[in-house]
């Protein structure tokens, strides 16, 4: 199918230069290491306090962790498209017969692959620190991962053809991001929140996921959280992809 | 038996074209109603300064914007009914060129070929046919970043023909290359169109213009303000100068040559002679054999031909150096 053929091609491509530019996965993991091995330290002490999820220090953080780095790994993607941008790649691109939902899919598809490969080093340098988990969980935890990375590269990529300037896009990305975070439970569960604060959260989709991943770490699968968690996420991204592919159709001034 | 003459096919047909940019409160009309007709196997060129609408109006009939009104032909297909028809038989050059810079310029020629269908066998073959046809064999295999002004715009001229569009959009080829690197994209453009494929490019350059098109129109804030081959526009505008230094009585000179049937306009302007005519190479000789036949001396002749400048000062009072240094 001619969507399919397509989609391969532009993955392929970027996937292309992706293997020649390495070092790209080394900087995006960056991050989370730090807060893996700095941080999460100080969670051990507090493991025991009424409040904090059952489980383990790691066991809570590290499935917050990952629903981290998807978040702020794919929000920055829309920088490369912004210099694709500039060299007239996408224009170029677009008088071709190529399916506009190809050019997105084959983009987010090489993104998710990126953070697959930067959540199993992720969750390797966690397991000497006491990381456990079943084979089951961290599959659905890889889902959930691949779910928020197409859902939140579409948004980026969709507002990098929107903006088309750094200038706009950057402190765009970089303002939305920090607040998500916080609000969703992955550095301290918002279980240790008042509940203003918690009830705050819930209106963030992010906090969803959080819970659904630290069922599903734990083993506990029938938990409503992770379809609860699971069903927003894949809502969203079938929601952003379609809204970026339309933006690769339109036409760029 | 004398050879049917075919009737030359028109391969764009545009009526009224318009496009009106919109930001804020202001309204911008970037292309004003514009008719034109490019016929098969030519070089059609759009010259006229930055800011004119001819980037505008190529990228209509390339299908990336969408006319505000108006309606065009382009390769047989209606561009507003059929853009993705269009598409598969134009090829487009941007300005930006469009190719990225990370890969090298085979892999960029391989992939466009299979996003038009090719396989990977006759991609590759396609790919190495426009290399050596380009000329692109020393850096074929290096990254797009490394090539010269040259090689790059010569390699997106390569991605516009993968396919072997009969129709190809260029938008300032030429723009910021170096003497030596226009002119081979000059003989580029040339032999595409001595193979049989029609080329419509946008150019600020008189030179250009001049150069390549065998049929121009000159555009001027989103209108037409002239339109046909280089010589044409030219001669419609002042004819040829041929000025004469007279050594004897200029009064004379004037009188004897300024109702002759091939000077348009004459004038002395110290001791020379101004004399518009039709065509200098031959009005020369015979202004020559008039003031030698009345005994009268000659001391310098120079002809000078106008240029594509004076047509666009005819038609838009101003000069297209001017504009652009603006």
């Amino acid at each position: 199918m001619k969507l399919a053929h397509d989609t391969w091609l532009v993955f392929q491509r970027y996937f292309g230069i992706f293997i020649h530019n390495p070092a790209w996965v080394a900087v995006g993991v960056l991050q989370p290491a730090l807060y893996l091995l700095l941080f999460a330290p100080l969670l051990k002490s507090i493991a025991s306090v009424p409040g904090f999820p059952h489980g383990g220090a790691y066991n809570v953080f590290v499935p917050g962790l990952l629903v981290q780095l998807a978040l702020f790994g794919a929000a920055g993607v829309g920088f490369s498209l912004i210099s694709e941008l500039r060299l007239g790649v996408v224009e170029r691109l677009r008088v071709t017969p190529v399916s506009r939902l190809s050019l997105l899919l084959g983009r987010a598809l090489r993104d998710v692959l990126t953070l697959f490969v930067q959540a199993v080093i992720l969750v390797l340098l966690a397991l000497p620190f006491g990381l456990s988990f079943k084979p089951l969980g961290i599959l659905i935890g890889l889902g959930l991962v691949a779910l928020i990375g197409l859902l939140v590269a579409s948004i980026s990529y969709a507002l990098a053809l929107a903006l088309k300037d750094e200038n706009s896009f950057a402190p765009i990305i970089f303002t939305a991001s920090l607040p998500l975070l916080l609000l969703s439970g992955v550095l301290l569960p918002m279980s240790l929140a008042p509940n203003w604060l918690r009830t705050i959260s819930t209106l963030n989709p992010f906090s969803h996921a959080v819970a659904a991943n630290r069922a599903v770490f734990l083993g506990h699968l029938s938990n409503a959280n992770v379809l609860q968690g699971v069903a927003i996420m894949a809502v969203l991204a079938a929601v952003a992809v379609w809204f970026a592919a339309r933006s690769f159709g339109r036409a760029i001034s | 038996m004398l050879a049917e003459r075919q009737p030359p096919e028109t391969v764009i047909s545009v009526h009224q074209l318009r496009r009106v940019f919109k930001s804020g409160k202001s309204t911008v009309e970037a292309v004003a109603g514009i008719d034109l007709e490019v016929y098969g196997g030519e070089i059609f060129g759009f010259l006229g300064p930055n800011g004119a609408g001819k980037t505008t109006t190529l990228r209509m009939l390339a299908t990336l914007l969408p006319p505000t009104s108006g309606e065009a032909t382009v390769v047989g297909q209606d561009l507003r009914r059929h853009p993705a028809e269009v598409r598969r038989r134009i090829g487009y050059v941007g300005q930006r060129g469009g190719a990225d810079l990370q890969i090298s310029g085979r892999s960029e020629l391989v992939f466009e070929a299979r996003l038009y269908g090719m396989n990977p066998a006759e991609a590759r073959r396609r790919a190495a046919e426009l290399i050596d046809s380009l000329e692109l064999e020393s850096c074929a295999e290096r990254k797009i970043s490394t090539y010269s002004g040259g090689q790059r715009r010569r390699l997106d001229v390569g991605v516009g023909l993968v396919h072997r569009p009969q129709l190809l959009f260029l938008d300032e080829p030429t723009t910021g290359l170096d003497p030596q690197s226009r002119v081979r994209m000059w003989d580029e453009v040339r032999k595409l169109r001595d193979q049989g494929t029609t080329v419509f490019l946008t150019t600020h350059y008189l030179e250009e213009a001049d150069a390549l098109c065998n049929r121009l129109a000159i555009i001027d804030h989103g209108r037409i303000v002239a339109l046909g081959t280089p010589d044409e526009l030219k001669r419609a505008v002042a004819g040829d100068l041929v000025t004469v230094g007279v050594s004897g009585d200029v009064e004379e000179a004037l009188r004897l040559l300024q109702h002759q049937p091939f000077v348009r306009e004459a004038s002395i302007d110290g001791r020379e002679l101004r004399l518009y005519v039709d065509r200098g190479e031959t009005a020369t000789p015979n202004i020559l054999r008039l003031l030698d036949r009345a005994g009268l001396g000659l001391t310098t002749v120079a002809l000078s031909r106008p240029s594509l400048d004076d047509v666009f000062l005819r038609s838009t009072g101003r000069s297209l150096r001017e504009s652009d240094a603006a």
